[in-house]
């Protein structure tokens, strides 16, 4: 029985929705309560998606003056106690950057969703293209860690948004979902799951009573407790360097503990963060490397290596940051060559090579955006990867 | 390189340096004592707007736990690191959208921004129009010294003409804004102007502003001798505060469009505009019950009306 | 005060009598308090305080009738003014 009456938060059940839509209904069965956006090809959808739903939740949707705005309303929102998201393009992505930056160094739990399109600049706004990959990871000022998930399917795109709530929790940080313009509005089956199946990971609120609680000391896991405001807690959270009391500490120890744990906050807890699916690498001469559309194209390439009798295996990244160093190095041993199919030129490529550290070839097939490698083309990269 | 030490022990909340000793001063309860006295230069109007912030907050039956302040980037963004209320200091020019997303997830919180000029009219000036067309229900404090004190006195969109400054150092040619005229044309309901000596009016103000239900807009004319001052002769920050004893004109509900500041001349101030309009959640709320609710009750059995929260 | 005409219960009116109390370490030296008291309570120091500037001093502090602008006038919350029947037991600047 599929419910699909506006007015329930989990619509449990069968759908054929869009990959937008299914972003928007995964954040939603998250918990999400508050959208800010900005209208752009081809994310546009999930805000309107939301504006549709969340006030019906008890939430509120607002179309914010322009993406920077919406970037910073969802800080806002999630310090106010509600679970946000933004979502946008690569202009605007491009636009949020600095205020992502600054809930990276306010620990602000929230989720952006980038719906990749052909690129740089205006690009292909109806296209789609995988090239935000890179600014993904280094695209505010400074170091810091990131976490992006980046869904092949409009089932990933519901499953994916949960998960990405889920971390953004957990390790009190914004989360990216790197979707594209195919992913986004190619439309599939999506089951949702009954309620009390979907987990979510709940606000790690703290228990320490004001006056005892510091805003930026860590736990164990590097990750501090949160409060929201209005609690009594009487907090301060800026974006200058800060020591655990949340004041600005303009010293050389205070911005190396506090750098250094940014950054160790996902290096350290990678294992917990990545996924990956693993398709016949055990006996690969070559494995192919992709991630989101770029993963779907890759099948009929297997059969015809086949044929060649090559044996190609496919590591497709869930989580395309932290990046799955640790599977590109284990297959570095076995394999005698990875072909990276990206549509860019070139960004994921570096990271496998790198992780390869010239044990196994490393081979790029690359497309700008706005259509695919053809299986000839892979085919070739293959064959070249298997010598 | 020495380590600073920091408490690890979070049971005492012992810090570093040890905070001056309490006295009697009536708002210390509100100010993080732990970080005064603050990098405000001597004769800086910015203190006196945070006094009497906080002392209009003490004198208003608001529930302190629920009030929040958002600050942007500059001298007078630092007022969120001092005051101990809930406290962000966001990124230049972003304080209005911060606050809109505080307001609108937790509508119970009062939320004030308290800026300067150039973070709010510059950068901001985007979100500054839109939030007070939305009349989204935020005070707005807006510290107009009429310069970028924090990065060295560059030029603002609020400095007279004529006036110095190290970006126009022959002179400022282009106009200046006249912010109460931009808030009431924006779309605010509350909208008044007060010099740092006028403090107590300032405190009334600040009062009405945070009782009004929409966007409010408060704009302090302050004195900067370190950046503006000095550059234009005039004087110490007493000595301005002369100059807005000579030069201040109290004119309540005079026209927005004839309150332009000089760099000589006259002052209006005075409150331009107080009127009552729904607020944004009012509409929103508003739109869900009228148009959404009735639409799906068109469509759909089941009808039921949800609260906001 | 100057009066244009005498009130009729001029004798019974109380003015309230105040003290001020200045914490001289946080003083900036700005000179707001000094300039604007209406009774001429103060004056600047030729002292020192620990930062360097010269902090108010009282110079006829019994004229202070605790209206309260040098304290809601000081950038700094280096001076407050209390009612003088308060003072015996409150607390030493």
């Amino acid at each position: 029985m599929t419910s699909s009456d506006k007015r329930d938060a989990i619509l449990t059940g069968e759908h054929f929705w869009q990959g937008n839509i299914a972003l928007a209904e995964g954040a939603i069965a998250a918990g999400c309560r508050f959208f800010a956006g900005y209208p752009i090809t081809p994310a546009s959808e999930i805000q309107e998606r939301m504006t549709e739903r969340l006030p019906f939740l008890g939430g509120t949707a607002i179309q914010m003056e322009d993406e920077i705005a919406s970037m910073v309303a969802i800080l806002g929102a999630s310090w106010g106690g509600v679970k946000s998201m933004t979502a946008t393009s690569g202009p605007g992505f491009s636009l949020m950057m600095e205020n992502l930056g600054l809930g990276m160094m306010m620990e602000c739990p929230c989720v952006l969703a980038n719906v990749m399109r052909g690129a740089p600049s205006t690009g292909l706004p109806t296209h789609w293209g995988q090239a935000d990959v890179m600014q993904a990871k280094w695209g505010s000022h400074g170091d810091y860690g990131v976490i992006a998930l980046c869904p092949d399917s409009p089932q990933e795109c519901f499953d994916l948004t949960v998960e990405a709530f889920n971390l953004s929790e957990q390790f009190r940080m914004p989360v990216l979902i790197l979707s594209d313009a195919a992913v986004g509005h190619m439309t599939e089956k999506v089951v949702v799951p009954p309620a009390d199946k979907i987990k979510l990971y709940p606000r790690r609120l703290t228990k320490k009573k004001p006056g005892k609680y510091l805003p930026f000391q860590p736990g164990p896991d590097l990750v501090p407790d949160m409060v929201n405001a209005g609690m009594g807690y009487r907090i301060h959270v800026t974006g200058l360097t800060h020591d655990e009391r949340g004041y600005p500490d303009m010293s050389e120890a205070a911005q190396d503990r506090l750098v250094r744990r940014l950054v160790d906050k996902i290096r350290k807890n990678a294992d917990k963060i990545i996924r990956v699916e693993e398709k016949n690498t055990d006996n690969a001469d070559v494995v192919v490397v992709s991630y989101g559309i770029s993963s779907r194209i890759i099948e009929p390439v297997i059969e015809r290596a086949a044929q060649e009798g090559i044996k190609v295996g496919v590591l497709r990244l869930i989580t395309i940051w932290p990046f799955a160093e640790k599977y590109v190095r284990r297959l570095s041993e076995r394999v005698k060559g990875f072909v990276v199919v990206e549509l860019n030129y070139g960004q994921i490529f570096y990271e496998v090579e790198r992780c390869a550290c010239a044990k196994a070839k490393v081979l790029l097939q690359e497309h700008m955006g706005g259509g695919i490698p053809t299986t000839e083309q892979i085919l070739s990269k293959v064959i070249g990867a298997a010598k | 390189m020495t380590e600073k030490e920091l408490p690890q022990d979070t049971s005492g909340l012992e810090v570093t340096p040890a905070p001056p000793a309490l006295t009697g001063h009536p708002v210390e309860d509100l100010l993080r004592m732990d970080r005064i006295p603050h990098i405000w230069c001597p004769g800086c109007g910015i203190g006196i707007g945070v006094n009497a912030l906080s002392q209009a907050l003490k004198e208003s039956n608001l529930n302190l736990d629920k009030v929040v302040i958002v600050s942007g980037i500059g001298c007078t963004g630092r007022v969120a690191g001092y005051v101990r209320l809930d406290s962000f200091h966001t990124t230049h020019g972003r304080a209005i959208p911060f606050a809109t997303g505080l307001k609108l997830a937790n509508p119970e919180l009062t939320v004030i921004v308290f800026s300067g000029d150039g973070d709010l009219v510059a950068i901001g000036g985007n979100h500054f129009i839109h939030a007070a067309r939305r009349n989204v229900d935020i005070t707005v404090i807006c510290v107009n010294n009429f310069i970028y004190g924090m990065t060295g006195g560059q030029v603002s969109p609020t400095t007279p003409v004529h006036a110095k400054s190290s970006t126009t150092p022959y002179g400022n040619f282009e106009p200046a804004f006249n912010l109460p005229h931009l808030a009431v044309s924006s779309g605010a309901i509350y909208v008044a102007r007060w010099t740092t000596l006028h403090v107590r009016r300032l405190k009334q103000s600040f009062k009405d502003a945070l009782a009004k239900r929409g966007f409010s807009f408060i704009e302090i004319i302050a004195p900067c001798p370190t950046t503006y001052g000095r550059r234009n002769a005039m004087g110490t920050g007493l000595d301005t505060m002369r100059y807005y004893r000579e030069n201040s004109v109290i004119k309540h509900f005079a026209n927005p469009e004839e309150a332009d500041i000089g760099l000589t001349g006259k002052i209006i101030v005075g409150k331009f505009v107080d009127k009552e309009k729904p607020s944004y959640t009012d509409i929103m709320q508003y739109n869900l019950e009228v148009s959404m609710l009735a639409d799906l009750a068109k469509t759909s059995p089941r009808i039921e009306k949800k609260e906001k929260k | 005060m100057k009066l244009w005409r005498k009130p009729l219960d001029a004798d019974q009116i109380k003015v309230q009598k105040g003290e001020v109390h200045i914490i001289a370490d946080r003083c900036k030296g700005c000179g707001f308090c000094v300039e604007y008291c209406p009774r001429d309570v103060l004056e600047m120091s030729e002292e020192f305080n620990k930062s360097g500037y010269h902090p108010p001093i009282t110079k006829n502090p019994d004229a202070c009738v605790n209206c309260g602008l040098c304290e809601l006038l000081c950038p700094e919350f280096a001076i407050y003014s209390t009612p003088e029947e308060e003072t015996e037991k409150g607390k030493e600047s």
